[in-house]
């Protein structure tokens, strides 16, 4: 070899280096933006294959007369506005009067999108839609930040960005597996305390009690139980703190304890399907429901305790695992120890299995 | 929902030169680093070849990953069918219909009717 390329290969060095110096973090910049730009079409890819999911499901169940393509579009563009909160006071009711508005909205729409559709199909239907427009909105603002970053040649953005899309692809696959859940009626780990809640009242006479909520009574060693669930098979989440409401103001607030069973977020390291007790209202969602049954057993002085079965965010909304299903079991040993140790013989108690009851008969 | 591919951009044509640029460099550097004499020069040549290697296999490595195809997995969910008065169980693939609690066909030892016990996914050992 020539001599000469010693000097080549130095002075190329030394130009990378150059380079290196004024433009390292611009390189670095342009990885990371590649980085999320993988992101990005793995999102809308889910994104697509969602609204396909919701399309074709529409047409075999709902036998529309024409093409559902255009409601569904529609659909997964909807929004819910926030209540004004600058006086706090009253937006509880507010945000529940918007929630019950949506959910109207969410009904009507289905049943104009899908009119063959019966009860258990059209609440799927509009889960399967629910979680179509969950990865809509999610893929948008992804590409929202990833566009206003390379317009705007932001590292920042661009880092911020790269560094949380770990956690917000996490809850997307989690979206994208609960489709195929909600499209067959598959239950879901979220509806672990519903599970529980119907294997207690199996075999007894429900009867309905406020918006999509069952009640039974059952005997549980000689004390009254009233054991509560979204009303299942479709995919339903009812008002289970109305029905605690209601159950306590028909008793005369004679109620000596409410155990609320719900699915809880497990922090890494902790095995799916743990059961944990203590106490307070564990019922998931906006706060509305659980603010209901803080303010009824505030008045009355009604001990709360809770009942939770660990899981991840992708455990939630995906077909419920093995574990979760075998948790509830020991859940209910738990609440039944609940009830001997806080409650005496001929007491009242209330048993509320919290969370979307899809697959879940009762 | 189908377990449908696709198939996203391909290696852009400057991201190609970076990387033939830089590997290049780092086999003429390693080259090097086997034919000189001196001891300081031919680790200056090691260090150099070693650091551009590196950086186009990194480049590489994220150019291959921008290429992989899409998919979302469909896992296995299956029901248990157990007949409440003899005990006999079944366990088959989920089957749309099936809920929890829900009666299903009769049971084939005693003809009672029988009942959906459960309906999970198996998980993998990974995911918990």
């Amino acid at each position: 070899m020539l001599p000469e390329i010693n000097w080549i290969v130095q002075i190329v060095w030394m130009i990378f280096l150059v380079v290196f110096m004024f433009y390292g973090q611009r390189i670095q910049m342009w990885l990371m933006v590649k980085e999320v730009e993988g992101s990005l079409a793995r999102l809308k890819f889910m994104r697509d294959e969602g609204r396909k999911a919701a399309i074709s499901n529409i047409t075999d169940l709902g036998k529309p007369e024409g093409d559902p393509t255009a409601g569904v579009d529609r659909f997964l563009e909807y929004v819910t506005l926030a209540p004004q909160n600058m006086d706090p006071s009253g937006v509880v009711w507010k945000l529940e009067h918007l929630l019950d508005v949506r959910d109207i909205r969410f009904k009507d729409e289905v049943k104009i999108m899908a009119p063959q559709a019966d009860e258990i199909q059209m609440r799927n239907l509009e889960n399967t839609l629910e979680a179509a427009l969950a990865l809509n909105v999610i893929y948008k603002v992804i590409r929202h930040f990833y566009v206003l970053g390379k317009k705007t040649w932001s590292f920042y953005i661009i880092m911020q960005l790269q560094m949380v899309l770990p956690l917000i692809m996490r809850e997307a696959e989690a979206f994208a597996s609960a489709l195929k859940a909600f499209t067959y009626g598959q239950p879901i780990g979220d509806g672990a305390g519903a599970l529980v809640a119907a294997k207690l009242m199996f075999g007894h006479e429900t009867k309905n009690i406020s918006q999509d909520i069952v009640v039974s009574k059952v005997d549980i060693e000689g004390r009254k139980a009233y054991v509560l669930k979204a009303e299942g098979p479709g995919g339903n989440v009812g008002k289970p703190g109305e029905a605690i409401k209601q159950i306590i103001e028909e008793n005369g607030g004679k109620i000596a304890t409410i155990i609320a069973i719900d699915a809880a977020l497990k922090l890494e390291g902790e095995k799916p399907g743990e059961v944990a007790g203590g106490v307070g209202v564990a019922i998931g969602g906006p706060g509305v429901e659980q603010f209901k049954v803080e303010e009824t057993v505030l008045k009355y002085k009604i001990p709360v305790n809770a009942v939770v079965i660990k899981e991840d965010i992708g455990d939630a909304v995906s077909p419920m695992r093995k574990e979760i299903f075998d948790a509830a079991d020991p859940a209910i040993e738990r609440v039944k120890r609940v009830i001997m140790e806080r409650t005496k013989e001929g007491d009242s108690v209330i048993i509320a299995g919290i969370g979307n009851t899809v697959g879940i008969g009762q | 929902m189908s377990e449908s591919t696709s198939l996203i951009r391909r290696i852009s044509s400057l991201f190609l030169v970076i990387i033939l640029v830089t590997l290049v460099m780092a086999i003429v550097s390693l080259y090097q680093a086997f034919r000189v004499e001196d001891l300081n020069t031919r680790i200056n040549f090691a260090m150099i070849g070693a650091t551009t290697l590196a950086f186009s296999a990194y480049l590489l490595f994220q150019s291959r990953r921008k290429m992989r195809r899409f998919t979302i997995k469909i896992q296995r969910v299956v029901t248990t069918i157990l007949c409440q008065k003899c005990g006999f169980k079944t366990i088959r693939d989920f089957q749309r219909g099936d809920y929890i609690f829900k009666e299903t066909e009769e049971c084939p030892k005693c003809n009672e009717k029988m009942l959906i016990a459960s309906i999970y996914r198996e998980a993998k050992e990974k995911e918990s």
